[in-house]
């Protein structure tokens, strides 16, 4: 079997796995990182939602034979130590606005949130509320209004 | 659903006095009666339902006293441990129940551990969750069990400290006495430990002394979910359970009938197991990646399913032939109308999903399951196995809306493994969970209101749906079998619906019947049940009533309202949100009430239909006519946690707007066309509102009302009157988008659709 080789969360891991297996079961059935969910495996729903060489992107589209043994993947758990803390400032924001319900969803609405922010930050503006309403992260149980409260109050932190 | 009232759980002996009972155990365990559902039903219209209630007697007859008990267990490091018997499915329930027991014990919430128990047949009735019964039946039980817990660690402090129990204060987890000496908890646990089960009597905190009930707390699990720590039930490791999935036919309930390449799809990359099942083809791999390959690789000709050839349109037909009649036309002036909601899914974003490992002689099942007794006698039966040897854990669920009180992909899962002899960790795909899924039926409501001058005569309203599923009965094997008998099951579903329906508007003689066909679908109950289409379409017609008697929304319906409760919340959000306010064209408020599960709310909804606003440009999106304003107040009676309200509302509100605007499922030739997120247009940020405002009306009640699902009929029957308001035209099928089919539908051969490559390509 193949090996292919990249950085997840900080460290370097090699798999054995057919070169066109999905980067989302890689991290949660190969090496045990459950924290992006699957909702869709059409890179639709973005429960998946991790962050590739610090952008966003959804692990259920993307064959692990195109990751490089450079390249950088973060998923939430992995978050925190981005920023050297034990909460990134948006997973402090979610805490404050108590934004969770079933909780589903919430890893990869949280990485869709950071990337966000930087993305205004780079373009040297605020989040807008067509920023908000172009997020394309279902949940299901509707905490959609306090995600978008959380957003901005964890943009002020970050 | 299981109709408990708030004192009728654990023996009320007094006004604020209950028995409870400490139990043998090496620490501290003290328990609480979760008595089945007394039978305060027996008004209730339907024979069969009253068979059903005298079996339930008998059973609890037969029950020993002390099994149906709950337990608090005070641990030896300062920790409180209470296993729930109920599906914590995003509702809140663990942090309610964490309160109430922080509530009686006077320990803090975060020494307090939830977990969700296994399934327990002893309980009987009683380890159901649904009809937003969780606080309304556990309120008192818990705080008993708790309050006795606090009384046996402050008996046992009294001995170390050698004080008197009535100069002891318990704060914070530590019992202080005069002198200032303090002792933990932790350290008395096994102090204050009972070598026998004895019964005790105990008084519960007052009202007016509660610190905790009451008041708002974030929840006790949010850390754990916002790091991704939370664990679901696909994140369990249960060694060997590999990945699993099912390739499922084309239409509604399809059969195997030949796979043409089974040895084939064996030898592909990563599978280590194909077999064929009742449901499908079965593939086990070492990763999902793979089991979704190699579904998409199955070639198997299908028998037919249970909806062949039916769409849309034939069961409208269908509908029709059904509907009850309402009788001839009165001489006095009527209003009219009737009412067509479309097949919605209630999935939710984890899909139906289980863990199973069945051995010869035994079998372990993970899954949320709201009826897990049911789930295991189940899953027993068809295994073959005594009950006795089904282990069913109740994992933390991702989402229910009513999906989760069946245990399909459970049922499944434990199938599976018995065929193959291994551990499979089972996934239903996102198209499966769309395709073949549980639904909201299709419903048609037909209401004809008479009147005369500013009295209302009579209020008619017929309901006509596809055959909801109660098959879950009341959580319990024997009462899901007479939920499945042909005339049980009418009897069962017209109780429900009944039971469900209130009239809170004094609009004379009033009557709503349900009348059901066809049980060709998989069908269920999705949040709220019944009660969105209804009330929808009554609040329309109470619009068109109020314009034909010349009164305005608000004030007819602050005239009719049957009880000062009822009106104070609607004069809430009248207030609240400025009813009344003049708004530019094309853009309308909307009001509307609903009362169910001992509680009221109502709504006030601002809508925009303008064209530059319904014809906003989204990918693959359905913009439509954007709920611009919510104001909705909610009476629940006491609200344990105020916060936790407020965010079941916001869901319900978010479901509302769903089911009146842009969801619902296309049937066409025997299949439901929708199978992605994209398809199926439950609200996205993009159709949330920007202004939100939640009111949780004070009450001075002792008694807690449900609220998982309360705020979703207010919600859909505003926005349905805001936009017949905004339009000029009532409307009269839902949701109001169901018309335009807004994407190509994905192929049904295979079920599946492939796994996208170009994911590098969006990294943004």
């Amino acid at each position: 079997m193949p090996e292919h080789t990249f950085r997840v969360n900080g460290e370097q891991v090699t798999v054995n796995v057919a070169g066109d297996v999905r980067l989302l079961w890689v991290l949660r059935d190969v090496l045990g990182i459950t924290g992006p969910k699957y909702g869709c495996g059409i890179n639709v729903c973005k429960a998946c939602t991790s962050h590739l060489n610090g952008k966003a992107v959804n692990p259920c589209a993307i064959p692990v034979k195109d990751l490089q043994p450079t390249d950088e993947v973060t998923t939430i758990e992995g978050l925190p130590a981005k920023v050297g803390k034990d909460l990134h400032p948006m997973q402090q924001a979610w805490l404050d606005h108590d934004v969770v319900q079933c909780g589903y969803c919430q890893p990869g609405q949280i990485m869709a949130a950071v990337a966000l922010v930087r993305r205004a930050a780079a373009e040297g503006r605020e989040i807008t509320d067509a920023d908000l309403d172009g997020l394309r992260n279902i949940c299901r149980c509707g905490t959609y209004f306090r995600i978008r409260e959380a957003i901005r109050a964890g943009a002020e932190n970050m | 659903m299981t109709g408990s009232n708030g004192d009728g759980p654990a023996e009320a002996i007094g006004r604020r006095r209950f028995l409870g009972y400490v139990l043998a155990a090496p620490t501290l365990v003290a328990a609480a009666e979760l008595r089945p559902t007394p039978a305060a039903d027996a008004r209730l219209p339907s024979p069969e339902l009253t068979e059903l209630l005298d079996l339930n007697d008998m059973m609890t007859a037969a029950a020993l006293p002390t099994s149906g008990l709950i337990s608090v267990e005070v641990n030896r490091d300062g920790t409180v441990s209470f296993a729930l018997p109920r599906a914590e499915v995003g509702q809140g329930i663990t942090t309610s129940t964490a309160m109430l027991i922080a509530e009686e014990m006077a320990v803090p919430l975060e020494r307090v551990r939830v977990t969700l128990a296994d399934a327990r047949p002893e309980l009987l009735f009683n380890q159901l969750t649904g009809g937003s019964n969780t606080t309304i039946a556990t309120y008192i039980p818990i705080r008993v069990a708790a309050a006795i817990a606090r009384l046996r660690l402050l008996a046992a402090a009294a001995t170390e400290l050698g004080s008197a129990v009535t100069d002891l204060t318990l704060k914070a987890g530590v019992i202080t006495d005069r002198s200032g000496g303090g002792i933990d908890i932790g350290a008395l646990a096994e102090k204050a430990a009972s070598m026998r089960t004895r019964q005790v009597s105990v008084e519960l905190t007052s009202r007016e002394s509660f610190t905790v009930i009451g008041r708002p707390h974030n929840r006790i699990d949010a850390l754990e979910a916002v790091t991704g720590r939370k664990k679901f039930a696909m994140d369990l490791d249960v060694p060997d359970a590999k990945p699993t999935m099912v390739c499922r036919p084309p239409t509604i309930n399809g059969k195997v009938g030949s796979v043409a390449n089974l040895a084939e799809v064996r030898t592909m990359p990563g599978v280590t197991d194909v077999v064929v099942i009742s449901t499908g083809v079965a593939v086990r791999a070492e990763t999902f990646g793979q089991c979704i390959d190699a579904v998409r690789a199955l070639r198997v000709s299908w028998k037919p399913g249970s909806a062949e050839g039916k769409s849309d349109e034939t069961v409208l037909r269908e509908l029709e032939a059904a509907e009850l009649p309402l009788g001839l036309r009165p001489p006095t002036p009527t209003v009219e109308g009737k009412f067509t909601f479309y097949f919605r899914s209630n999935s939710a974003l984890e899909p139906n999903c289980a863990i199973a490992d069945v051995r010869a002689d035994r079998a372990e099942i993970w899954s949320a399951l709201k009826s897990p007794i049911v789930a295991k006698q189940t899953i027993a039966a068809k295994l073959g196995l005594p009950l006795g040897r089904v282990t069913v854990h109740v994992t933390e669920g991702g989402g229910s809306f009513g999906r989760k009180l069946f245990f399909d992909a459970a049922l499944e899962a434990a199938e599976v493994s018995q065929r193959i002899g291994k551990p499979v960790k089972l996934m239903w795909h996102r198209a499966d969970d769309s395709r073949q899924g549980r639904t909201h039926s299709m419903a048609t409501s037909r209401v004809r209101v008479a009147y005369a001058g500013d009295t209302v005569l009579s209020y008619k309203q017929r309901h006509t749906s596809v055959s909801t599923d109660l098959g879950h009965g009341l959580g319990e094997i024997i009462t899901a079998m007479a939920a499945r008998l042909p005339v049980g099951d009418i009897g069962f579903s017209e109780t429900f619906f009944q039971l469900s329906q209130a009239m809170s508007y004094d609009f004379g003689v009033s009557s709503r019947l349900l009348s059901e066909t066809d049980k060709g679908f998989n069908t269920g109950s999705m949040r709220n049940v019944y009660s969105p289409d209804v009330t929808c379409a009554r609040e329309l017609i109470v619009d068109r009533l109020a314009a034909r008697m010349g009164k305005d929304p608000y004030r007819f319906r602050h005239d009719f309202l049957r009880d000062d409760r009822s009106r104070a919340v609607l004069a809430k959000v009248a207030e609240a949100g400025n009813w009344g306010r003049p708004m530019p064209a094309d853009t309308a408020q909307g009001i509307a009430f609903h009362a169910e599960y001992k509680s009221v709310s109502a709504a006030l909804v601002e809508i925009d239909c303008r064209p530059e606003t319904v014809n906003r440009p989204i990918r693959d999106g359905v913009t439509g006519p954007r709920v611009t304003k919510v104001v909705f107040a909610v009476d629940v009676g006491l609200a344990v946690n105020p916060r936790g309200l407020e965010a079941q509302m916001m869901g319900c509100i978010m479901d509302g707007i769903a089911l009146a605007l842009t969801s619902s499922l296309h049937l066409r030739d025997g299949y439901f066309l929708e199978a992605s997120w994209d398809n199926y247009f439950y609200t996205r940020q993009w159709n949330t509102p920007p202004e939100l405002q939640i009111i949780v009306m004070p009450s001075a009640s002792e008694k807690p009302g449900g609220a998982g699902e309360l705020g979703v009929a207010a919600s859909m029957a505003a926005v349905a009157c805001a936009y017949g308001r905004a339009t000029g035209t009532m409307p009269t099928s839902f949701p109001i988008n169901h018309g335009t089919l807004s994407f190509t539908p994905k192929p049904t051969i295979p079920p599946i659709p492939p796994s996208p490559t170009d994911g590098l390509n969006h990294a943004r």
